[in-house]
């Protein structure tokens, strides 16, 4: 890093990239020219609060099983959160892989079995295989509630807000997988930002900061990829038809962040009849915050999780406020569980 | 959640299970035996590593790739794995 005198500002949007950078110490080892914030990389901390209250209702009823991957469980809402509702003896069933759902539809034919459809790229094919194999099964008990969010979308939201200067973008390894390292070119041309691809390894992940570090001081904006033994150019296409199947691009809300365009992906009619909101008669709630929670600044880079004033008192990992502590790729809870000394001010 | 881990395919089921959209394999993570779908890598094949996200596999992987990744992971690199790749919970073969 020696030879540059300038200050920078590098996004990771990857909560698990956010993990291995505190775990690993890469974090503490930048130099204090070099600043990592972390963007909205957390599936579940970006859902919105509407989501988990729809969740929760539909969790409540009597002729319904949820099906959801674990980090959604504690994460609490306006009537508290799924575990809560568990334990009032709702069936919330917490399943590795969207085929775990589609396995509990066909076991549980008494019940409808909603499965939260949350994550990224890396995610969505796996709920497009579900769909598709509850298609061919003609399974007529199971449905999904879509929330899967689209990584590219969000990175031009936040440059378009501008108020975090942002030099240029970690890029997350395995949507990067399935999306392919040229999908990130229109960021590079048009919004001249540069992005680097890179695995959760910390070696690796040094070698893309490092990257993104040269770039910037020689004023260069190119997609680059550190992670080539697991990510192409072109990614997967076989998932990404999968994805194009039965899933279609549309407008999502992301907590905190309202609604951004063509962010999300929705089921294509030919799938409709999976929807759970169609099923079940019900819609989406209104995002908002809890009061204090400043979740919706954290995911976006705004601030700091020690800067938040629940931060450690009222919210901890044992008793969390917001999305960001319960997760286990949330800012929050990195920053409490590897301790705070990770970032600069 | 963008958690992938590397696994060995040790078979891969002659038949498409039930009516899942593509082949379905056993794949070995270190003595768990568990199932994986490969209906995002259907070129895949018995020997093959692969990477494993939520029981699909996203892309296949070099070996020697693959087992550094593993140690890390197997390490602790990022906390605990999930439980069904350490004991193996999903498996029972493909037959």
């Amino acid at each position: 890093m020696a030879g540059s005198a300038q200050r920078i500002q590098l996004m990771e949007i990857c909560g698990t990239h956010t993990v291995s950078l505190f775990r690993s110490g890469v974090k503490s080892l930048l130099p204090s020219a070099v600043r990592l914030i972390s963007g909205p990389g957390c599936p579940v901390c970006v859902t919105s609060a509407g989501y988990l209250d729809a969740a929760c209702a539909l969790a409540r009823r009597d002729d319904v099983v949820v099906c959801t991957y674990g980090d959604m469980v504690r994460v609490p809402g306006r009537s508290g959160s799924l575990e809560l509702a568990r334990g009032h003896g709702a069936d919330v069933q917490v399943v590795y892989s969207a085929r775990d759902a589609v396995k509990t539809a066909r076991e549980r034919p008494d019940r409808s079995v909603v499965f939260l459809a949350v994550g990224f790229e890396t995610t969505a094919p796996a709920t497009a295989a579900a769909a598709l194999e509850a298609d061919r099964a003609g399974l007529e008990n199971f449905f999904l509630l879509p929330g899967h969010k689209r990584v590219i979308p969000a990175i031009e939201a936040l440059l378009a807000d501008g108020e975090v200067p942002i030099d240029g973008f970690l890029c997350p390894g395995h949507v990067s997988v399935i999306i392919g390292a040229g999908a990130y070119e229109p960021i590079a041309a048009e919004r001249a930002k540069p992005c680097v691809v890179a695995g959760f390894e910390p070696v690796n992940m040094l070698e893309g900061i490092a990257a993104l570090a040269r770039q910037v001081a020689a004023g260069e904006a190119r997609v680059e990829n550190v992670y080539g033994v697991a990510v192409t150019d072109e990614g997967n296409p076989v998932a990404r038809r999968m994805i194009d199947e039965v899933f279609e691009p549309a407008p999502a809300v992301w907590r905190a962040m309202g609604t951004i365009p063509a962010s999300g992906l929705e089921l294509r009619p030919p799938y409709r009849r999976y929807d759970a909101r169609e099923r079940f008669g019900i819609e989406l709630g209104d995002d908002y915050e809890p009061p204090g929670c400043l979740c919706g600044q954290v995911i976006q880079g705004k601030v700091a999780p020690a800067a938040c004033p629940l931060f450690g008192s009222q919210c901890t990992p044992i008793s969390p406020v917001g999305p960001c502590m319960v997760s286990s790729e949330g800012t929050c809870a990195a920053w409490y569980k590897y301790g705070r000394t990770g970032e600069r001010p | 959640m963008c958690l992938g881990v590397p696994g060995k395919i040790l078979e891969i089921a002659g038949e498409p299970a039930d009516a899942a959209p593509g082949p379905i394999a056993a794949v070995d993570f270190q003595g768990s035996r568990v199932e994986v779908s490969l209906a995002m890598t259907p070129e895949a094949a018995v020997g093959d590593w692969v990477l494993v996200h939520a029981g699909f596999a996203i892309t296949r992987l070099d070996e020697d790739e693959a087992r550094e990744t593993w140690e890390y992971l197997d390490a602790g690199g990022l906390g605990d794995m999930p439980d069904e790749l350490r004991t193996g919970e999903k498996a029972g073969g493909v037959g």
